[in-house]
């Protein structure tokens, strides 16, 4: 009776050489299972409930209408709907990113119990993390598409990016959760580092303005590998048009190698969680 | 090889003690260190020890190995490591079969989720898929008896509710092998009794189990052989009685006493025969000769009887029984006799002896060994349990049906 999810013949320290990625093909309800309890966790004993995952984006999208307001009063022209749609496209994809990575660099510390109590891959924890929040992001999303269908932005042929780009998007976020929430088991200081740097990330990445408003200078908020998908959503969904296509690839590659080499490392280190943590 | 389920091969395993780098201002100056050291895995540093030294043990399919020793001497490293959950230093670990661990009751409910929730939770942490839960559910609520529990949130759960949980859901896990570190201790005696059913009930349906418990008497009925380990390395592999009276005579070792000696320690019968097993009913004499290394004025000298798995169910002293006191010069020797009637039964049992002072105080002591002499007491096949009094019947039949053949009548 070999139902089970666990693997028939498990050789353990092999394990580490190789036989991961079949064994997590055996643990996807496991995957599951834990993205539904973090779900639903955040949405039983909230105030808000579901408000709770548009309220975030909300803030993010507000922030960026005061800095176009500020910057609409110092050049003199006025406001457009579509910048202002722009800013709304870009924000909540970023949101998720911060509110993912955010989760995820904890996921293992606050799963302490059953990373020295029970055995599984522990990649689920931080990938569960990032599950959990996209579909706070795809709450989100729905509202938002709503103000778009509304405000007649239109369609094209375009959109068919979107899903190539939100791909991206999820992979560049797995990447450094995976990555943040093997550091912060060893080093605790990493959450603080983390928050900082998701804080103030919302300058260096272009979610409120354009790159192309920095000018010849506009690439370096490009160097960020969030920064070309964000613009690609934008190019896409409001000006209907290809995105930066060697941009594009730069941030691919990122989130390829990205997710390769963190998975890497996190296969590594997984050996010592239990006596670590 | 191919025919064991779980296969240990000179398994090494160590541990650091004392704080870890765990803020990344430790990290540069740790980098240091290391690069100047120079990166040797299996060298020990300082402030490394080793919880298992070259643990070898083999379980073959349907097997049950039960894993013994004193607190701190590594079993629970040795089931971690058959489960995954720590990796060995030097050596391997394998395990063929679907396997489930119980390392903790519970461990994964989350508090905020209710119990039916937690239920699938835990089902699928531990390896079930949710079709099988679904199957399985009533079953799992019928064993943990918390019907009307279930939608309750499992913080709200009292801590005998939580084990009773995490029991079941193991439980009706079904797994192959089976790895449970002491879980039986939880939970009232009626839901101790009922987990072990279940053990046994695995055990013989063929499944393998690597059983860790300080509860020697579980130890002794679920399993034929044991491991005892101690400070990390396998003192005693073999049959479960030779390896139990191997592990208590690791506390017959440790007298440790700055007040009192004992010189002469013997266990007899009225008749002078000097022994361990005795039957049922039998009257013993239990001698001490000891020793004042310091000044003793009117301490009380004392009997206990511990059951192999620790439940104390008798204590005496001599203030209990004399009005004599003992008090003792620095140097000088007394001569004590107990005697006793053993009305217990079928068991390993602790004799221990205790000494304590004038005034008496909880967790006081001039001497304290409650395992120094161990009892075997044979089974009188009358009873059952711990006592043994003597039980006799007398049946009579009254008014007893016509034609109807009842059996031979005393």
């Amino acid at each position: 009776m070999n139902t089970g999810a666990l693997s028939v013949a498990k050789d353990l320290p092999g394990r580490l050489d190789g036989h991961a990625s079949e064994e997590f093909g055996q643990y996807k309800e496991l995957l599951f299972m834990l993205t539904w309890r973090d779900i639903k966790i955040r949405y039983k004993q909230s105030l808000m409930g579901f408000a709770w995952a548009i309220l975030m984006p909300i803030l993010v999208v507000g922030s960026g209408l005061i800095v176009m307001v500020a910057f609409a009063a110092m050049s003199g022209k006025p406001i457009n709907k579509l910048d202002v749609l722009s800013v709304a496209v870009k924000s909540v994809p970023w949101a998720f990113f911060v509110a993912a990575v955010r989760f995820a660099t904890n996921s293992l510390v606050m799963n302490k119990e059953l990373v020295t109590k029970i055995y599984f891959p522990r990649e689920i924890l931080p990938m569960s993390a990032v599950f959990a929040n996209l579909f706070d992001f795809f709450v989100a999303s729905s509202v938002l598409a709503l103000i778009l269908i509304v405000s007649r932005v239109g369609a094209s042929i375009y959109l068919l990016w979107v899903p190539a780009l939100l791909i991206l998007l999820v992979l560049l976020t797995m990447s450094c959760g995976i990555l943040l929430a093997c550091a912060n088991l060893f080093f605790r200081d990493v959450k603080y580092l983390v928050e900082v740097l998701l804080t103030y990330g919302v300058f260096f990445t272009p979610v409120f303005y354009s790159a192309s408003m920095l000018g010849k200078w506009g690439f370096l908020l490009l160097l960020n590998p969030v920064g070309p998908v964000l613009e690609g959503l934008r190019n896409t969904i409001i000006l209907h048009r290809t995105p930066d296509l060697p941009w594009l690839a730069y941030s691919a590659t990122w989130g390829l190698l990205g997710f390769l080499i963190t998975w890497k490392i996190f296969q590594r280190a997984e050996a010592s969680f239990a006596e670590s943590i | 090889m191919s025919n064991c389920a779980i296969e240990f091969n000179s398994v090494w395993k160590k541990f650091a003690r004392g704080e870890k780098y765990d803020s990344l201002r430790d990290l540069i100056p740790s980098m240091a260190r290391m690069a100047f050291r120079g990166k040797k895995r299996e060298e020990l540093t300082e402030r490394e020890f080793w919880a298992l030294r070259d643990v070898s043990f083999q379980i073959g399919h349907g097997d049950a190995l039960g894993i013994i020793g004193p607190n701190g001497s590594g079993k629970s490293t040795a089931l971690k490591l058959l489960s995954g959950i720590l990796k060995p230093n030097r050596g391997s670990v394998s395990v063929r079969g679907r396997s489930s661990t119980l390392i903790e009751l519970g461990a994964g409910f989350h508090p905020d989720l209710t119990g039916r929730e937690n239920v699938y939770l835990n089902g699928t942490i531990l390896g079930m898929k949710r079709a099988e839960i679904d199957k399985r559910f009533d079953e799992i609520v019928e064993f943990s008896e918390l019907k009307d529990f279930l939608d309750t949130p499992v913080k709200r759960y009292s801590s005998g509710m939580h084990a009773r949980l995490g029991f079941a859901v193991a439980a009706h896990v079904n797994p192959e092998v089976l790895i449970i570190d002491e879980v039986l201790s939880v939970g009232d005696y009626h839901f101790q009794e009922k987990c072990f059913a279940k053990m046994q009930e695995f055990v013989r349906r063929g499944a393998t189990l690597a059983f860790v418990s300080h509860n020697l008497t579980a130890i002794g009925t679920l399993c034929k052989n044991v491991l005892v380990l101690r400070h990390g390395v396998p003192v005693f592999q073999g049959d479960v009685s030779a390896g139990i009276q191997k592990y208590h005579s690791f506390y017959e070792e440790e007298t440790k006493s700055a007040a009192i000696e004992l010189l002469d320690v013997r266990l007899r019968t009225a008749e002078g025969d000097e022994r361990d097993i005795f039957e049922p009913g039998e009257k013993v004499i239990f001698d001490i000769q000891l020793k004042a290394l310091e000044e003793l004025r009117n301490c009380h000298p004392g009997l206990q009887i511990h059951t192999s798995d620790g439940q104390l169910i008798f204590v005496t002293a001599t203030s209990r029984l004399t009005n004599r006191k003992l008090t003792l010069a620095k140097g000088e020797t007394a001569r004590l006799s107990f005697s006793l009637d053993l009305n217990i039964h079928g068991n390993v049992f602790l004799l221990g002896f205790t000494v304590t002072p004038e005034i008496e105080a909880p967790g006081e002591w001039l001497y304290y060994n409650p395992r120094l002499k161990r009892i075997i007491m044979t089974d009188s096949r009358k009873c059952q349990g711990f006592l043994h009094m003597n039980p006799s019947v007398e049946i009579q039949l009254e008014n007893e049906p016509r034609g109807v053949e009842v059996g031979p009548r005393h």
